[in-house]
C-alpha cells in the first residue's frame, strides 16, 4: 500500500503552490504598507495598523465568512469580477491566494516594518546626502539593511499558510486540485477514519513546523532581534 | 553672489527656528551655541534634510525659495553626521564610493587616492566591515565618503562630539589639513570653543533659535557684548608668525600685529603662519610694568571694554596694536583697587599660551 495516494500528493503540491504564490505576493504588497508605516507620521497610522493586525485576532471562520460574501457572486468583488467575465472567485484556487495574503499580512508587514524601524532615518539621510533619489535609497540601504525582516516575514508567511485551515474551508471548500490542500485533506482523511493517512500527512507537517521553526531561530538569533 | 545666503524659520515643539545668516564661500565657518540654541536644525536645514519656510543660496545657486525646493540628493554638498553613520552593510571601500559612483564622471574632482591620502585612510580601505573600526577611523571614513562627492560645501554636524579625546587629537590634524586642502566653506557645527578656536576662521553665534552675531573669529571672540566672551573658557584668538625659535631655552618666539609672545618650542619651519590661543583667565594686568616676574610674555595695551561678571568678577578687553584684542578676567576687587578705566594704559601678562 502506497503511503500516500496520489490525491495526497496534489493536495502537498497545491499547499506548496498556495504558500509560494501567497509569500511572493505579499512581499510586494507589505514591503511598501511596512515602509510607510515605519516612516509615516500621519494620524490615521494607528488605524491602518490595527487594520492590518485584525486577522491576527479575529477567527479564521469570521475572515472566511465575510471573504466568501465579498468574493461570492452577490460580493462587491464577485459582481465585479464575473462582470469582466473572469467567473467567481469563492472555490477557486485564486479565491484561497486572496484570502490567504489578507489573512498572513500582519505576518508579513510587522517584521519588515519593524527592520525598517530598526534602521532609522539617519542611514536613509546619509544616503540622501551622497546623493542617492529616494529609490536608490530604498534599493541600496533599506532593502539590504531590512534583510533579516524580510527573511523571517517570507518563512513566517510561507510556514502560516502552509498551516492554514479555517479560511481555507469557509472559502476554498474542497474540490480536489482546487482547493483541497494539506490542513483540508488531513480533516477528510479523520473524517473518514483512515488515522494512518492522516498520520503521514500530519506528522509531516509537524516535521515541516517544526524545522522551519528551528532554521528560524538558528539563522535568526540576530533576525529575531531585528524583527522585534 | 558667492558665499552663503540662508534664511529659515521652522516651528518645531517647544522650539522656533528664525534664523538668518550671511558666511563666506571660503574657510571654516562655525555655528557655535549652546546646545538646544537650533545649530543642528539650522544645518538640516541647509541640507534640504529639514523642511523650513525660507530661502538658501549657495554660491548664487538657489536652493529653496518660495518657489524652489532642491532635493537633498540633488545638493552639491556633504554632510559628515555626529556618529559616523557608515553603512554596515558595505565595506570601507564601498562606503567610500557609495557617493562617488552615484555623481556624474564629469563631476568628479575629488578622487579616491586623494582622500585616502588626505585622511590617512591607506590602512583602513582594505578591511572589510565598518564596525570593526574604532571611533576616529570610522569618522575618518564618513569624511572621505562624503568628501567624494566633490561638494560645493561641506557641512559638518559635531563631527568630534562622538569621540573621546584621544581620537579627537588623533582626528583633528586631518580636519586641519583638509581646511588647507579644500577649496570649499565648511560649516562646522560645534559647542566646543577650543574646537572653534582652532578649526574656524568665520563664527555665527546661535542662541534660542536665532543667529545672534557673525564675524571674522577673531574679532567675533574678542567681542565682550557676546555670550562667548563670558564662557569659562573664553579666550583671544591671536593669528601669528613663527619667527624664532630658542634652542637653549627651547622656546618659539611668534610675532603678531601688535607683539610678540614666547611659547614653548614647536618644531615649525620658520615664517609659518600659527594661530595661538589665550584664555581670559590666563591673562592678568598690572598698570606699571612689572619687574622681577616670572611671565616672561608682557604685553603693553590699552583698556578697550569692560563687563561685571556677577558680582565678583570683571572681564577687560585689552587692545595690544591696532587690531588685537586680548581678553583678561580678573576680580571686581582688583579692578577698584587698580582704578582700572577705559582707555588706561595697562601691562598684560600672560601665563599661558596655546598654539592650536
Amino acid at each position: 500500500m502506497p503511503i500516500l495516494d496520489p490525491s495526497d500528493l496534489q493536495a502537498i503540491w497545491l499547499t506548496l503552490k498556495l504558500a509560494s504564490v501567497t509569500t511572493i505576493l505579499l512581499l510586494l504588497i507589505a514591503t511598501p504598507l511596512a515602509w510607510w508605516l515605519a516612516y509615516s507620521s500621519k494620524w490615521y497610522k494607528s488605524v491602518v495598523s490595527a487594520l492590518v493586525a485584525l486577522p491576527l485576532v479575529l477567527p479564521p471562520s469570521v475572515l472566511g465568512f465575510y471573504l466568501l460574501l465579498l468574493l461570492g457572486p452577490h460580493g462587491w468583488v464577485g459582481a465585479m469580477t464575473q462582470a469582466l467575465h473572469i467567473g467567481g472567485l469563492a472555490f477557486t484556487f485564486y479565491g484561497l491566494v486572496i484570502g490567504s495574503v489578507i489573512f498572513s499580512l500582519p505576518f508579513a508587514v510587522q517584521p519588515i516594518q519593524n527592520a525598517f524601524e530598526s534602521i532609522g532615518k539617519r542611514p536613509l539621510e546619509v544616503a540622501a546626502t551622497l546623493r542617492a533619489n529616494i529609490w536608490d535609497r530604498f534599493v541600496s540601504v533599506a532593502l539590504p539593511l531590512a534583510r533579516p525582516g524580510f527573511i523571517t516575514a517570507m518563512i513566517l508567511v510561507f510556514a502560516h499558510t502552509v498551516g492554514e485551515f479555517g479560511v481555507v474551508l469557509m472559502l476554498g471548500g474542497n474540490i480536489p486540485g482546487e482547493t483541497r490542500v494539506l490542513s483540508v485533506a488531513i480533516y477528510n482523511h479523520v473524517e473518514a477514519v483512515e488515522y494512518s493517512a492522516a498520520h503521514w500527512l500530519a506528522g509531516g507537517m509537524v516535521l515541516f513546523s517544526f524545522i522551519v521553526l528551528l532554521a528560524l531561530y538558528l539563522v535568526g538569533g540576530k533576525l529575531w532581534k531585528v524583527a522585534r | 553672489m558667492s558665499d552663503i545666503c540662508a534664511h529659515f524659520t521652522l516651528q518645531m515643539d517647544g522650539f522656533t527656528l528664525d534664523a538668518s545668516f550671511n558666511a563666506p564661500a571660503t574657510g571654516v565657518t562655525a555655528l557655535f551655541g549652546p546646545s538646544g540654541s537650533g545649530k543642528t536644525t539650522l544645518l538640516r536645514c541647509i541640507a534640504g534634510l529639514e523642511r523650513a519656510a525660507g530661502t538658501l543660496s549657495v554660491n548664487g545657486v538657489v536652493w529653496q525659495d518660495e518657489a524652489v525646493f532642491i532635493a537633498t540628493h540633488k545638493r552639491q554638498l556633504a554632510y559628515v553626521f555626529q556618529e559616523a553613520s557608515l553603512f554596515s552593510h558595505l565595506s570601507v571601500r564601498a562606503n567610500l564610493e557609495y557617493g562617488y559612483k552615484r555623481i556624474k564622471s564629469d563631476e568628479r574632482k575629488v578622487q579616491l587616492e586623494q582622500v585616502v591620502d588626505w585622511l590617512g585612510l591607506s590602512q583602513l580601505i582594505e578591511r572589510g566591515n565598518p564596525t570593526k573600526l574604532s571611533g576616529g577611523e570610522r569618522q575618518r571614513v564618513a569624511i572621505g565618503r562624503a568628501l567624494l562627492t566633490s561638494p560645493r560645501i561641506l557641512l559638518m554636524d559635531e563631527p568630534l562630539s562622538a569621540l573621546d579625546t584621544e581620537s579627537k587629537q588623533d582626528i583633528l590634524p586631518y580636519l586641519e589639513h583638509l581646511h588647507r586642502e579644500l577649496d570649499i566653506p565648511v560649516l562646522y557645527v560645534s559647542h566646543s570653543l577650543e574646537e572653534v578656536a582652532r578649526l574656524a576662521d568665520h563664527l555665527l553665534l546661535m542662541q534660542q533659535g536665532r543667529v545672534i552675531a557673525s564675524g571674522v573669529l577673531q574679532e567675533t571672540l574678542a567681542r565682550l557684548d557676546l555670550p562667548t566672551a563670558h564662557l569659562d573658557d573664553a579666550a583671544a584668538v591671536i593669528e601669528a608668525q613663527l619667527v624664532e625659535q630658542d634652542e637653549v631655552y627651547q622656546l618659539t618666539r611668534i610675532d603678531f600685529a601688535g607683539g610678540e609672545l614666547w611659547v614653548g618650542k614647536v618644531e615649525r619651519p620658520l615664517g609659518s603662519a600659527v594661530r595661538a590661543r589665550v584664555l581670559a583667565r590666563d591673562v592678568s594686568v598690572a598698570t606699571e610694568m612689572p619687574h622681577g616676574s616670572s611671565i616672561s610674555n608682557i604685553l603693553s595695551g590699552i583698556i578697550s571694554e569692560i563687563r561685571d561678571e556677577g558680582l565678583d568678577k570683571v572681564m577687560l578687553g585689552i587692545k595690544i596694536g591696532e587690531q588685537q584684542v586680548l581678553l583678561s578676567r580678573i576680580t571686581r576687587r582688583s579692578c577698584d583697587q587698580l582704578s582700572l578705566s577705559l582707555g588706561l594704559q595697562v601691562f598684560a601678562q600672560v601665563k599661558s599660551v596655546a598654539l592650536m
